[in-house]
C-alpha cells in the first residue's frame, strides 16, 4: 500500500512539473500541450470508443504473435541447447537475426505480404523468436551440471530428464527470456502498426501515426501514455506474480 | 554362485573394481586420474576412500555410479557390469544438489516416481518414513532454500534411501558444513546404516571421518591416483569421533598419509 502510494505521489509530481513547464510558455502549445488537453483528448477517445478499439486490435495482435513466437522459439531454443551442431547453425542463426532490429523486417513483410494482418503478424514473430530462443538456449547452458548428474542417477533420461529437470531448472531463465521476447514483441507491432497501413484494423499504433499527420500532439502523447501503460499492467499481470514465485522457491532476489 | 562361493562360503562382493585405469586429458596436459585400481566391496561393508585432492578417488565414486567410463578395467555391480547411472547405485554429492522447484518431499519423491511397481500412495509413504529417518518430518513442505546446509544433506540422504538402492556412494556428503553438524550427521549415518545396512561407499579427505564411520579404510595417493594401503578398523558402533580409541587408529593413518604425501615430493 505504502509502495503504491509513493508511486501515485511521484507520478503526481511529475504530471505537476509538466503543468507548470507548460504554463511557463517557452514551448509553443503545438509541440508541448498541456496535461489538461492529453486528458481530455484520452476522455473524449475512451466515450468515442476508438481508444478501445485501438487497444482491442493492438492487444489481440499482441498476444497472438507473441504466442506463435513463444511456441515456435521455446521448442528452438531447446533444441539449440541440446547439441553442439544445433548450436553452430540454428544457434548463430538466430543470435545474428536477434541483433536485427525488428523495424527492418519491414520493407521485407511488406513486400511478401502486402499491406495485410499477415505483415502485421509476420513481424512481430519475428521479433519475438528469435530473443526467445537465445533465452531458452542461454537458460538450459546455465542449469548447474549436478542437477542433471543427480537425475541421471536416479533413473531419470529421455523425455523425463526434459520435462522433470531441465525444463524446471532452466525456468527462471525461460520467465525472463520470455518476458525480453514480450518486450520484443511489443516494440515490432508498434513499429509495424506505424509503418503499415492497413484497413483490417486500427490498432494504437495507427492513432498515433495519424495523430502526427494532423498535427495532434495532445493525441500522440495521449496515446504514447496508453503504450506505456499497457506494457506496465502486462508486467504486473502476467509476469511478476510468475517472478514471485520463482523468487520464493529458488529463494532469490531476496531485498 | 560358484563352486568357490559354495565350498568356501564366502559372501559376494558387492561391487567389484576391476583394474580400472582413467586419465583425463586436455589441450595442455594429461591427468593419470586412476592407476590400475582394483577394489572388492562386501554386501552390507562400508568403506571410506581417503586421499589428498586429485587422487581419483571421487572419480573411482564416479565409475562406480556410472557417471563416467574407465579408460581400462571394469566395475562389477552384483556380478554385472556398470555401465550407465542405475538405480541401485545412487549418489549423494558434496553440494546437495537438490531440486530448487520441488519442496523437500518433492525431492525425496523424485527417486520414487521413477521406480516402477509402486502405487503412487505408497510412493508417498515411503517418502515419508525416509523424512522422518532423517528427522526432518516437520519440514517436508519447506522449499529447499530454507533449509540450512545440514538439512539439505538430511534431505539428499532422504532423497538417495528412499528408492532403497543397495549401495550408497556419497562424495565428501559433509565436506561443507561445520563440524557441529558434521558430528550429528555421523551419528545419524551410523544408526541409519546400522538400520539399512546399505553397502556406502564414502570418499572423505577427513581420516577422523573416515575412522568414524567405516568398517574399512582405503588410502589413496594420487599422480597417478593409486590405492596405497588398507586399514580395517574394529571399533565398536556407534563410535564417537572425539573418542581416544578412534584418534589413535586417525593416527596412524594420517602418518600413513604424510609418508605417502612426502614420498610424492621426494620422487
Amino acid at each position: 500500500m505504502r509502495r503504491l502510494l509513493l508511486a501515485t505521489l511521484f507520478f503526481a509530481v511529475l504530471v505537476t512539473g509538466w503543468h507548470f513547464l507548460v504554463k511557463a510558455g517557452i514551448y509553443s502549445p503545438v509541440l508541448l500541450p498541456s496535461p489538461q488537453s492529453v486528458g481530455e483528448y484520452l476522455a473524449g477517445a475512451v466515450r468515442d470508443g476508438t481508444l478501445w478499439q485501438a487497444t482491442a486490435v493492438t492487444v489481440r495482435r499482441l498476444l497472438v504473435g507473441y504466442f506463435i513466437g513463444i511456441l515456435i522459439g521455446l521448442p528452438l531454443g531447446l533444441f539449440t541447447s541440446a547439441s553442439k551442431f544445433m548450436e553452430d547453425t540454428i544457434g548463430v542463426l538466430a543470435l545474428g537475426l536477434q541483433t536485427l532490429p525488428s523495424v527492418c523486417w519491414i520493407p521485407l513483410a511488406l513486400l511478401w505480404f502486402g499491406q495485410t494482418e499477415s505483415a502485421m503478424l509476420f513481424v512481430v514473430v519475428m521479433g519475438t523468436v528469435w530473443s526467445v530462443v537465445i533465452a531458452t538456449d542461454t537458460g538450459v547452458r546455465n542449469i548447474p551440471p549436478i542437477f542433471a548428474r543427480a537425475a541421471k542417477t536416479m533413473g531419470s533420461t529421455g523425455l523425463h530428464k526434459w520435462t522433470k529437470v531441465i525444463l524446471p531448472a532452466s525456468l527462471p531463465f525461460l520467465v525472463s527470456g520470455m518476458k525480453q521476447g514480450w518486450a520484443f514483441a511489443w516494440r515490432s507491432l508498434m513499429a509495424a502498426e506505424i509503418y503499415v497501413t492497413i484497413l483490417t484494423g486500427f490498432g494504437l499504433g495507427h492513432l498515433l501515426h495519424y495523430g502526427r499527420e494532423l498535427n495532434a500532439m495532445e493525441q500522440v502523447i495521449g496515446v504514447m501514455l496508453v503504450i506505456i501503460i499497457i506494457g506496465l499492467l502486462t508486467d504486473k499481470i502476467l509476469f511478476s506474480p510468475v517472478e514471485r514465485f520463482l523468487h520464493n522457491r529458488w529463494g532469490t532476489g531476496v531485498r | 554362485m560358484s563352486l568357490q562361493e559354495e565350498l568356501q562360503g564366502f559372501p559376494p562382493a558387492k561391487l567389484a573394481v576391476e583394474d580400472v585405469s582413467k586419465w583425463f586429458r586436455t589441450s595442455r596436459q594429461t591427468v593419470h586420474a586412476l592407476d590400475h585400481i582394483s577394489l572388492e566391496i562386501a554386501e552390507g561393508e562400508f568403506v571410506c576412500l581417503v586421499g589428498p585432492s586429485g587422487c581419483g578417488k571421487s572419480t573411482l565414486l564416479d565409475i562406480i555410479a556410472g557417471l563416467e567410463t574407465p579408460d581400462e578395467g571394469r566395475v562389477m555391480a552384483d556380478n554385472v557390469p556398470v555401465v550407465n547411472p542405475g538405480r541401485h547405485r545412487l549418489v549423494m554429492f558434496q553440494e546437495s544438489a537438490l531440486f530448487p522447484w520441488l519442496d523437500v518431499i518433492g525431492n525425496v519423491m523424485f527417486g520414487l516416481k521413477l521406480k516402477p511397481g509402486l502405487r503412487n500412495k505408497e510412493r508417498l509413504e515411503v517418502a515419508k518414513f525416509f523424512i522422518q529417518l532423517v528427522g526432518l518430518e516437520k519440514f517436508s513442505k519447506a522449499h529447499v532454500h530454507e533449509l540450512s546446509g545440514g538439512m539439505k544433506q538430511r534431505v539428499a540422504l532422504a532423497r538417495a534411501l528412499a528408492p532403497n538402492p543397495r549401495v550408497l556412494l556419497m562424495d565428501e556428503p559433509f565436506a561443507a558444513l561445520d563440524a557441529l553438524t558434521r558430528e550429528q550427521l555421523y551419528s545419524d549415518i551410523q544408526r541409519i546404516w546400522q538400520k539399512r545396512r546399505k553397502t556406502i561407499l564414502f570418499v572423505t579427505h577427513n581420516v577422523r571421518e573416515a575412522v568414524c564411520l567405516a568398517d574399512r579404510v582405503i588410502l589413496f595417493s594420487r599422480n597417478p591416483g593409486q590405492i596405497r594401503e588398507q586399514f580395517e578398523i574394529p571399533l565398536p558402533r556407534p563410535r564417537d569421533i572425539n573418542s581416544i580409541a578412534l584418534a589413535e587408529h586417525a593416527g596412524k593413518i594420517t602418518a600413513a598419509l604424510k609418508g605417502h604425501l612426502e614420498g610424492e615430493v621426494a620422487e
